[in-house]
């Protein structure tokens, strides 16, 4: 608690989704070391559906449903972060955070380290039967109809705070709020009120600006000849320092590629921002419309003018749903007449399976940019492309009726327009959303050290 | 000559990135240069952004300004065919509708052209098509 306060806190981020390099850790904690002072990891694995998807293998398996890369992120850094006091902030327990500390024990015990002390924070999973009338008071006769497979409310730092005051070296979560996995520490370090606005907002938006790792540092970024980063494929993650105030300096891992730029910062700043008056996170309602960028070093930003707001009295809550089938199949079609051949094609599916509604997609011609309508194709004249991929894609409820899409598809190897080669069919299962707001003390919140919830045990 | 005006599109006065929650997408454009974001003020509006998603059929454009960062953040909502959970897209996130927008054209007065971004010869290619 407030220890060494006039020193910057410096944070670290070595994932951006589930999904992320397991490669990216090892230089963020090399300059974190380097840099000395009080310093903390964090990995973001979470997005919208990843919870859902980690509650489906956690049914298939009890021990299961954290993050599955966990291993592979955290075994190369481990035994530095420990031995150097770096304390590690996740959500990558995403459906089981139990398992998940357990899991990092043992990799701990197996590598003969020292036991960490292990934070769990719980309260976001409302997905148990207990919670169903909260939910249905809000979301109504819908959470009577739904196969539901995850309900998860967006947490904010408080308890990763109290768990980091309370002397955790590793604090597991699940459904926190990715810029809490920033501001918890923060406001440990620096001990701030949980009504601090301001210095809350700022580090909500250096959590903003860290939460998708290698995209503040030139990744999803570069546009050659217009935004050229250096050694993209070595691009650095994202290191904030924090001051006491809240203000951050964004930079990045010392000896990776990538760049911290007055642009690449702008266009994180504002990634999946609404209103910039009003970001809303658990924590804080953060306000960057007056916010400024300035460069402080090579591949250093410093940001300034975020004013924060009291928080909002609601929780979000995602429910994920089942939500049947999703249906795709691919043909390719190349040389001269290519692009007819690949309209006859989608013709030929369209008549076949006129109870379906098809998207059609003439990869090489117009794919991504269209709406599932097809307005935008419709629009365009046909033309003479000469290597097109058709895709084709449809949803239904039953798991029959969407397979006779990939089935069709194959049959045009034999009866469908000349030279089409190359089918790919898939059939995956669907997960649908509902959001709602609940009260905040609907969810009660807190921390178990590992220790004590296994004495329990 | 001092109030001749080029069209270029808008990835040489602009950059920007593209965000998903849900059904809402938004796109930042955010000028190369402080002196192009007037002309991001004038024209790159919300009926502009409409009209240039059109075939989204944007249920609502609204545009939200950060003159401190001499950039735009527009918020388009029901564009995403339900998000990334319901779209038959292969995008179904919309990640690449940054580079919709960014296709838009604008005119700059020619006096600020050493200020866009990219090698003015790629214009031709665009503006002639």
């Amino acid at each position: 608690m407030a220890e060494s306060t006039s020193s910057p806190l410096l944070i670290g981020c070595a994932a951006g989704f589930s999904g992320d390099r397991v490669d990216a850790a090892g230089p963020v904690v090399d300059t974190l070391i380097a840099r000395g002072g009080p310093a903390f990891l964090i990995f973001e694995t979470l997005a919208e559906r990843t919870l859902a998807l980690a509650q489906l293998r956690r049914r298939a398996d009890p021990q299961a449903g954290f993050e599955p890369l966990l291993d592979d992120m955290l075994r190369p850094v481990l035994a530095r972060c420990l031995a150097h006091n770096i304390r590690i902030v996740s959500n990558f327990g995403a459906a089981n955070p139990l398992a998940a500390a357990r899991h990092i024990q043992a990799m701990a015990a197996g590598m003969g380290l020292p036991a960490p002390r292990i934070a769990v924070v719980a309260g976001d999973d409302l997905s148990g039967a207990q919670h169903d009338s909260l939910l249905r008071e809000q979301l109504g006769d819908a959470m009577d109809t739904i196969r539901k497979v995850s309900a998860n409310a967006y947490i904010g730092a408080e308890a990763i705070a109290a768990a980091l005051d309370a002397g955790a070296q590793i604090v597991v979560a699940g459904r926190v709020a990715d810029p809490s996995l920033t501001v918890g520490p923060a406001m440990s370090h620096f001990g701030w009120r949980t009504d601090d606005w301001d210095r809350l907002a700022r580090a909500t938006m250096a959590g903003h600006l860290l939460e998708c790792g290698a995209q503040v540092c030139g990744g999803y970024f570069a546009d050659p000849g217009y935004k050229d980063v250096p050694d993209l494929h070595a691009v650095g993650y994202p290191i904030a320092e924090i001051d006491r105030d809240g203000h951050c300096v964004i930079g990045k891992a010392a000896g990776t590629g990538g760049a911290v730029t007055l642009a690449s910062v702008k266009e994180q700043l504002l990634y999946e921002v609404h209103d910039p008056a009003a970001y809303l996170t658990p924590d804080v309602v953060a306000d960057i419309s007056a916010a400024q960028l300035a460069v402080a070093g090579p591949d250093r930003v410093a940001l300034t003018g975020v004013r924060g707001h009291a928080r909002p009295a609601s929780l979000k809550v995602n429910v994920c749903h089942e939500s049947g089938w999703l249906a795709e199949g691919e043909i390719s079609y190349a040389g001269p007449r290519a692009e007819a051949r690949a309209r006859l094609a989608a013709d030929v599916l369209r008549r076949r399976l006129p109870d379906l509604v098809l998207r059609v997609d003439l990869i090489g011609v117009q794919s991504v940019m269209g709406d599932d309508a097809g307005r935008l194709l419709a629009a365009m004249p046909a033309g003479d492309a000469r290597d097109v991929r058709l895709r084709v894609a449809a949803t239904h409820a039953d798991r029959a009726q969407a397979e006779r899409l990939a089935r069709e598809v194959t049959a045009l190897y034999c009866c469908g327009p000349a030279g089409g080669g190359g089918v790919r069919t898939t059939l995956t299962p669907r997960l649908g959303t509902l959001s709602c707001l609940v009260p905040r003390e609907a969810v009660p919140l807190h921390f178990e050290m590992l220790d004590a919830l296994q004495v329990a045990a | 000559m001092s109030d001749s005006r080029i069209t270029v599109p808008l990835y040489r006065a602009a950059h920007g990135r593209t965000g998903d929650k849900g059904n809402r997408s938004n796109i930042s454009v955010i000028a190369w240069h402080p002196d192009l974001y007037p002309v991001l003020l004038a024209q790159v509006t919300e009926a502009a952004v409409a009209q240039h998603f059109a075939h989204r059929r944007p249920a609502r454009v609204q545009r939200f300004e950060l003159p401190g960062l001499a950039a735009l953040n527009f918020v388009l909502d029901e564009v995403l065919d339900g998000g990334v959970n319901d779209a038959l897209n292969l995008d179904a996130h919309g990640k690449a509708l940054s580079f919709w927008l960014l296709d838009l054209p604008v005119t700059v007065p020619a006096a600020m052209a050493p200020l866009l971004a990219g090698p003015a010869l790629a214009d031709a290619d665009w503006f002639f098509n």
